[in-house]
């Protein structure tokens, strides 16, 4: 196994544990807003540990830059779609979770 | 390195089972939806991980046509479903 495969597989790793994160607070906030943004941030970067990853193992330099266009276009996505359900649920009426720390 | 990128894959797939759960859940719409966005992200990783495990690099278009599916699912939703009419909650 040489330098490049163990950096891959680091980086792969660590983009695992970011994925688990992203789960984990899916599962665990308490309101849309929250989830969003445990969704939005940490499984993105999960992706992007992945990519970056898989690029040091890929083919050609078209095969990797596609990698990263996969990425790029994941991160539009995502962002794009965070916003549109944040603005609909505020204007539905869905009140941010505030903790009982900020209600004293 | 295959065998790690199976391992992942299947990693993966298994935290996406715990999305499932989430939909089941609820308990707005948006919250199920959410589970959408994470097909979106993961569903593509699995994909690319299985592309370097052998599946050949025709797997990477797959994961670019799931990413952008992902985004006009959500759109679609936002715009026809979830419309303004009706409760937060229904």
């Amino acid at each position: 196994m040489g330098i490049l495969d163990l950096l891959s597989a680091v980086l792969l790793i660590i983009g695992a544990a970011f994925f688990l994160a992203g789960t984990v607070g899916l599962l665990r906030f308490p309101d849309v807003y929250t989830r969003l943004h445990a969704l939005a941030k940490a499984d993105n970067l999960g992706l992007g540990f992945t990519v970056l990853g898989l690029v040091l193992q890929a083919p050609g330099v078209a095969a990797g830059l596609k990698l990263i266009l996969v990425w790029l276009l994941a991160l539009a996505a995502s962002a794009t779609l965070s916003f549109l359900i944040a603005r609909r649920a505020f204007a539905k009426g869905i009140t941010p979770w505030k903790s009982e720390e900020h209600e004293l | 390195m295959t065998d790690l990128y199976l391992i992942l894959a299947v990693f993966l797939l298994i935290n996406l089972l715990a999305a499932l759960w989430q939909i089941a859940r609820g308990p707005t719409p948006a919250d199920r939806l959410l589970a959408a966005l994470l097909f979106g992200t993961m569903g593509v990783a699995v994909l690319l991980l299985l592309a370097y495990a052998g599946g050949g690099q025709t797997l990477v278009d797959v994961a670019l046509v799931f990413a952008l599916l992902a985004v006009i699912t959500g759109a679609a939703f936002v715009r026809r479903v979830w419309g303004r009419e009706g409760n937060g909650h229904s």
